[in-house]
């Protein structure tokens, strides 16, 4: 499988990164460098493997549902770029 | 005069406090004089000697009052990976220049109730994605012993490994993804392990392939990393892939007799690409295990040869997920747009480097609807195959020894590994297929090539069975008898 300029920008958008539209070509001879290398999966029979999520597969843990943590506002927004009266500031996306 | 104090082990610095041969404070001091004078090698991005001061008093008050603890007054230097709370933790990017974590990870929380110092925060590749330290939003790290030309320290753990090496901390944590602590440890001359997967906990730590990230110490010899990994590992609620298992002393297990263990060479690890020197010392370290009374056995990892291909599937798949939490809102350098997506692109295009945009996109790609099924799970696929062969070889043997990368460290800016980004990735191909089966590993050094650079060996062990892999690792430590350079 290869991929063409378009879908170049399109998987950009979905990373939510932009690329300047004279870099394009070059990401794209790179992205289809790396697709054919990794091509050799291919090569593999894995008809009888299960896919392996995580080598200890073991049930995940389940605690009681209570309350371990909160009222921490000024932590939580201790880092943010712009707040607010305790609320992070975003630019406006309703129109 | 007293010895350079920074040219102890954690072990005899340890021994030299509880006897009052010298102070907490004294040690980090001696410390902090080394980080100073060593910044040429660009190792710490933060800087802490205030904090490992007012620790160090804590620690020389307990050592007077006899309730010393395990680590106490042990001057340690944590990879920028790991939050420390209200210490500055940027994971070497750009995106989270500013980010000051209001909370402690698990591990360097373990680390300080066990009396440990911190001198500061070392330089990485940026998120931890990189063989090189190149990536570091803060510049690469240079190796220790470097003659001519600046070489690269490895990476992703590039500042710990260098930073253990010139004596600039006493031990360092590190995290192994596909080799983060095992690579540099080589290229650095110094003792790392990458514990089995769910060991140490995850929490805090900043994530790149969450099925694969890893804590360990990077350190000077193989006693110092079993005693910096019993106070890193333990079982932790709050990471759901840690595992509720015992740790061991390790330290017990050091100069155990190796007797009658069989040690696996894998016959598909020579590949094309490794060094000849890096080969005749691989020969020799069997060698030495045989003369003291192992056998060495021939195994066979058949899927070794997919292990990279599968690996930068996964990984970037699991790094594209990790990393959308960064996009400038509630932490880290903000662009302003236009439009909430447009901050989010302006924020995520100017706060990333190369690398990591790199592995967002291939990640993004495999992951998107339409060839999900055709790389990402044919990838874990392959995963649990290259995993079997693991279990298979570990029915004939109970260690595996390898060389750790297949060549000593390259030179920074080398022309070669820019161009391509897959050539960089070769040098992961004997540290991967570990990582993605999930089982501890030890690199070593073992010795010098003809430039007077260390080359490692990797001792590879069951899962949860550090145990072998200390053991075998103490014994050829003693035999290959490596010196350090501080």
């Amino acid at each position: 499988m290869t991929v063409d300029a378009d879908m170049v920008r399109k998987i950009a958008f979905l990373s939510h990164l932009k690329i300047e539209e004279d870099k394009i070509a070059e990401t794209e001879e790179e992205f289809n460098k790396i697709l054919s290398w990794v091509a050799q999966l291919n090569e593999v029979n894995t008809e009888a493997a299960e896919p392996l999520v995580s080598v200890n597969e073991a049930k995940l843990r389940l605690r009681d549902d209570e309350v371990t943590d909160g009222n921490q506002a000024e932590a939580v927004l201790a880092n943010a770029p712009q707040k607010e009266y305790g609320y992070f500031v975003v630019p406006k996306v309703v129109e | 005069m007293m010895t350079d104090l920074t040219e102890l082990t954690i072990a005899e610095a340890r021994e030299g406090l509880k006897n009052k041969k010298f102070s907490a404070t004294e040690l980090n001091k001696a410390y902090i004089a080394a980080m100073e004078k060593g910044r040429d090698y660009n190792a710490y991005v933060t800087e802490t000697p205030e904090i490992a001061l007012a620790q160090a008093e804590e620690s020389d008050k307990r050592y007077l009052s006899g309730q010393a603890k395990d680590l106490d007054g042990i001057p340690l230097g944590i990879k920028d990976l790991f939050c420390t709370q209200n210490i500055r933790t940027t994971a070497c990017s750009k995106i989270l220049d500013n980010f000051v974590p209001p909370y402690e990870s698990t591990v360097t929380a373990h680390l300080k109730d066990a009396g440990a110092t911190f001198l500061g925060k070392l330089n990485m590749d940026e998120f931890a994605m990189g063989g090189s330290n190149e990536t570091s939003a803060f510049g690469p790290v240079k190796n220790p012993w470097s003659k001519n030309i600046p070489l690269v320290a490895g990476g992703s753990s590039g500042g710990s490994a260098a930073a253990v090496a010139a004596g600039i901390c006493a031990g360092a944590t590190g995290t192994d993804t596909g080799g983060s602590i095992r690579q540099p440890s080589a290229y650095c001359g110094v003792t790392g392990i990458k514990p089995s997967y769910g060991r140490c906990s995850r929490y805090g730590i900043m994530a790149f392939a969450s099925s694969l990230d890893q804590a360990g110490p990077i350190a000077k010899d193989v006693r110092d990393c079993a005693i910096l990994l019993k106070n890193m590992a333990g079982f932790d609620a709050k990471d759901s892939t840690s595992v509720d298992a015992i740790v061991p002393d390790f330290e017990k297990f050091l100069g155990a007799d190796i007797k009658g263990m069989k040690i696996g060479i894998p016959k598909e690890y020579r590949v094309e690409g490794l060094d000849a020197e890096v080969a005749a010392y691989w020969d020799k370290a069997a060698d030495m295990l045989k003369a003291r009374g192992a056998e060495i056995v021939e195994i066979s990892l058949p899927h070794t040869k997919y292990a990279l291909a599968t690996y930068y599937i996964i990984a970037p798949a699991e790094a594209s997920s990790n990393l959308a939490r960064y996009d400038g809102l509630r932490y880290g350098e903000r662009v302003n747009g236009k439009s909430l997506d447009d901050m989010y692109i302006n924020s995520r295009t100017q706060g990333f480097g190369k690398e990591v945009k790199r592995r967002i996109m291939i990640g993004t790609y495999v992951l998107s609807a339409g060839y999900y099924d055709a790389y990402y799970l044919k990838a874990q696929k392959v995963r649990r195959l290259i995993w079997q062969d693991f279990r298979d070889a570990f029915e004939k043997c109970d260690v595996i020894l390898t060389p750790t990368a297949p060549t000593a460290a390259f030179a920074i800016g080398d022309k070669e590994m820019q161009k391509n980004p897959i050539t960089m990735w070769l040098n992961d191909v004997y540290t991967v297929a570990v990582s993605l089966a999930g089982l501890p590993a030890m690199s070593l050094p073992i010795g010098l090539n003809k430039d007077g650079l260390p080359l490692g060996m990797q001792l590879i062990g069951k899962y949860l069975d550090e145990e072998s892999v200390f053991k075998t690792a103490s014994t050829l430590e003693k035999d290959a008898a490596f010196k350090r350079m501080k």
